[in-house]
């Protein structure tokens, strides 16, 4: 044995061009080998989806099932609750699917918002040193991560609902918003001629800020001094805006909630089942980035803390300045997971009615037309397209902060 | 508290599958259902998760129902075994795919039988065993008589029914404003009903009664008069079976002939001696109309034998004596001012 293998590797060193020994067989060549395998591998797969794909097509037609997405341009015939963009009764299913879209998305990304707003300070928490507010933080991640999303669901849902009087007792706020068990009212500000004026001047104060951070951090680059550019930015941002809107005579009017007869009329409504899967999604999230930020903290060596204290940095410039930049590193990957993970699981909508597009699309539309094949494609499609969108937005985000290697 | 996201993707995969298993090993042509039905033994039947009066397991797990009665005659017919079924409770969204992927034989669920149904959904209705209408019920502390009152209601409804197509049409078409909330599973509607979230629970005016005893204080409640749509519940089969179309079909006629016959469970052994040539058909003793259909000729005397006449099913589930206290109403037969007329045996 030993001795027939040293002009073998002899061979593989010089090469073929030797001649003397002889080219090892191809069935034994590892690159051969593995493109072989994975040209196998690739036709098994496509021919196992188009085998699907056909059995399913013929078999449909076989069993006189209607298929194809010709139903989109049928009339829906049915109303949902809450609609971001114009929607009645004649509307076809595409738009029933867009209104089931945007509500998904509307939860998802407000949800995001809060839940990382609160994973932050629940995670910063539950490093303080502070006794009480380190126990809270802590008997928040336990408690909250380890209930099941439905159960948070169903109790904001249930629980709160009836905390809350009907529309006939609502509870009045300011004398203008209104909370009952239909909803929280709020008065609809209708802009008036001029109010563009407002809108461009905030759009403009916008675009000075951005130019202005940018300066500000060329500046300080150069020459170390500091410029309070958020007190600038909220100058021009708000500031600015107001004043105009005070001097041309406030052209903007509301339309307050009004009640009549079963219900308030008018006005915004929030209506609860939206509500309570925000808070549901929000709370329940907010647990496990509590403890993604957590750990990130954890993970940056304590000698930069030390450090930045011996610079005569403040705690909570510390934690801004120094901590928090290099903790986003270990943080932002398992973030995108929960970004996700929220973005799916606002699809338990369907237990409280909260017309998502599970509810409204894969529900109804998939009820009344019964063309489940289709539907269900159509809506995995869409998570699965949010979920890639989200992965993308987040790994670019992820690219900007990692540790630049050089 | 079942997640609702695994059951849909389960749904998902049952289609998949069934949709595409049979043609994986390209079998000539499926057997006919009741080949099917007399080799495995017994009949699978598809109920709801549970609606009293329709198909509801009672305290002993036993399930009980017309609907269920329906299956119960659907095995009696078939193996004069009324213990010859299997029950397989199903949502209003998950039903029609149940039938169309042979996990069930038969959809025996408080099904409206609709155009749309009966064509794109490759099912067929095999008749009509309760005539029902979308009703409205409120409570009463709101003073509401006349459904024409409800503008700017918010309702609560399921998902996946006729329902909601009902309700935009009725609100829609006497300009009154509303909101609806479709609920997955009609707990969770009489949950939020409960919790005061709407102002009105719509379903099936049978529905409303039963789901009505599930309420905290059920007397608060009132069933509007206005029905605002017509609802005739039925058993559908599989399309392209054209025999077991007919052997459910004429099970349910025949409980209805039966009823107009004076036939009922008590004295049916009784009758087989009668001289009427009705009940003589309708009994097997004359004629051999149970081989026709591929069952034996006492197939209707087993049905009778074992569940009654319809007006019996209709009296054990839904009647005066039952917790849902349901009239007749036009569930009676066309001779008492009803819809249930018995096609004849002959």
């Amino acid at each position: 044995m030993a001795g027939s293998q040293p002009p073998a590797q002899t061979g593989a060193q010089t090469g073929p061009q030797t001649g003397a020994v002889p080219r090892p067989a191809l069935i034994n060549d590892a690159r051969v080998r593995a493109i072989v395998y994975q040209a196998l591998t690739l036709a098994v797969v496509v021919w196992l989806g188009a085998e699907i794909w056909t059995n399913a097509v013929s078999n449909l037609e076989r069993a006189n099932i209607a298929s194809g997405f010709g139903f989109l341009d049928t009339t829906a015939g049915f109303g949902i609750v809450q609609t971001l963009v114009p929607y009645t009764e004649e509307s076809t299913y595409a738009q029933a699917f867009l209104v089931g879209l945007l509500n998904t998305l509307l939860v998802a990304v407000v949800g995001i918002v809060l839940a990382t707003v609160l994973g932050f300070l629940v995670g910063i928490g539950s490093l303080s040193r502070n006794w009480l507010i380190r126990q809270i933080c802590i008997v928040y991640v336990e408690t909250m991560r380890n209930i099941p999303l439905l159960l948070h669901i169903f109790f904001w849902y249930f629980a709160v609902l009836r905390s809350v009087p009907g529309p006939r007792d609502s509870l009045e706020f300011l004398g203008s918003i209104f909370v009952n068990n239909r909803g929280v009212y709020f008065p609809r500000p209708v802009a008036e001629e001029g109010f563009g004026l407002v809108v461009m001047a905030v759009a403009v104060g916008i675009a000075i800020s951005v130019g202005l951070a940018r300066w500000a951090k060329q500046r300080r680059e150069r020459t170390g001094q500091p410029f309070p550019v958020a007190c600038a930015s909220f100058g021009l941002c708000v500031g600015v805006p107001l004043v105009l809107f005070a001097s041309i005579g406030q052209p903007l009017t509301f339309d307050y909630p009004v009640l009549q007869g079963f219900n308030f009329r008018g006005g915004l409504v929030m209506i609860p089942e939206f509500l309570s899967l925000l808070l549901a999604l929000s709370i329940y999230s907010a647990a496990f980035i509590a403890e993604n930020v957590r750990s990130g903290i954890l993970a940056v060596n304590k000698g930069q803390t030390e450090a930045a204290y011996a610079l005569g940095l403040q705690p909570g410039q510390t934690m801004r300045l120094v901590i928090i930049p290099q903790a986003l590193r270990v943080i932002i990957p398992p973030l995108t997971s929960q970004y996700l993970n929220l973005t799916k699981n606002s699809s338990l909508a369907v237990a409280i009615a909260y017309p998502d597009l599970v509810s409204v699309f894969a529900g109804t539309v998939l009820n009344q037309t019964g063309q489940a094949v289709e539907i269900l494609f159509l809506t995995m499609a869409v998570y699965l397209t949010l979920s890639l969108l989200t992965s993308l937005v987040m790994n670019w985000y992820n690219k900007k902060f990692a540790l630049a290697e050089r | 508290m079942k997640l609702r996201r695994p059951a849909g993707l389960c749904l998902a995969f049952a289609i998949g599958f069934a949709v595409t298993t049979p043609a994986w090993s390209e079998p000539a042509e499926p057997g006919p259902t009741l080949a099917g039905v007399l080799d495995k033994g017994y009949v699978q039947c598809g109920v709801s998760q549970g609606l009293p009066g329709f198909s509801n397991p009672d305290a002993a797990g036993e399930w009980t129902g017309i609907d269920v009665d329906l299956c119960r005659a659907i095995a009696a017919a078939i193996f004069a075994d009324v213990t010859a079924v299997r029950f397989t409770p199903l949502s209003a969204k998950e039903r029609f795919t149940a039938l169309q992927s042979r996990e069930i034989d038969v959809l025996s669920r408080n099904t409206t039988w609709t155009l749309d149904r009966d064509t794109s959904l490759g099912v067929n209705f095999a008749g009509v065993n309760y005539y029902d209408g979308q009703g409205l019920m409120v409570r009463k502390d709101i003073g509401v008589t006349d459904a024409l009152e409800l503008n700017g209601v918010t309702l609560c409804t399921n998902t996946g029914t006729t329902t909601e197509l009902n309700v935009a049409d009725f609100f829609r078409s006497n300009n009154l404003d509303y909101k609806v909330l479709a609920f997955e599973k009609a707990d969770e509607v009489v949950a939020a009903y409960n919790a005061n979230r709407c102002d009105v629970y719509t379903t099936d005016v049978s529905g409303l009664a039963a789901q009505r005893l599930k309420l905290t204080d059920p007397d608060a409640h009132v069933i509007l008069d206005t029905t605002i749509s017509k609802e005739p519940l039925g058993p559908a089969v599989r399309q392209g079976d054209d025999q077991w179309l007919d052997i459910v079909r004429w099970t349910l006629n025949v409980m209805v002939a039966a009823e107009e016959l004076g036939v009922t469970s008590a004295n049916v052994q009784e009758m087989t001696a009668s001289t009427n040539p009705q009940i003589k058909r309708l009994l097997g003793t004359e004629g051999a109309f149970g081989e026709a259909l591929g069952l034996s000729n006492a197939w209707a005397l087993n049905v009778i034998a074992a569940v009654g006449n319809y007006g019996e099913s209709f009296e054990r589930n839904l009647g005066k004596d039952t917790p849902l206290g349901l009239a007749r109403g036009q569930n009676a037969l066309y001779r008492d001012g009803g819809l249930q007329y018995a096609i004849p045996v002959r």
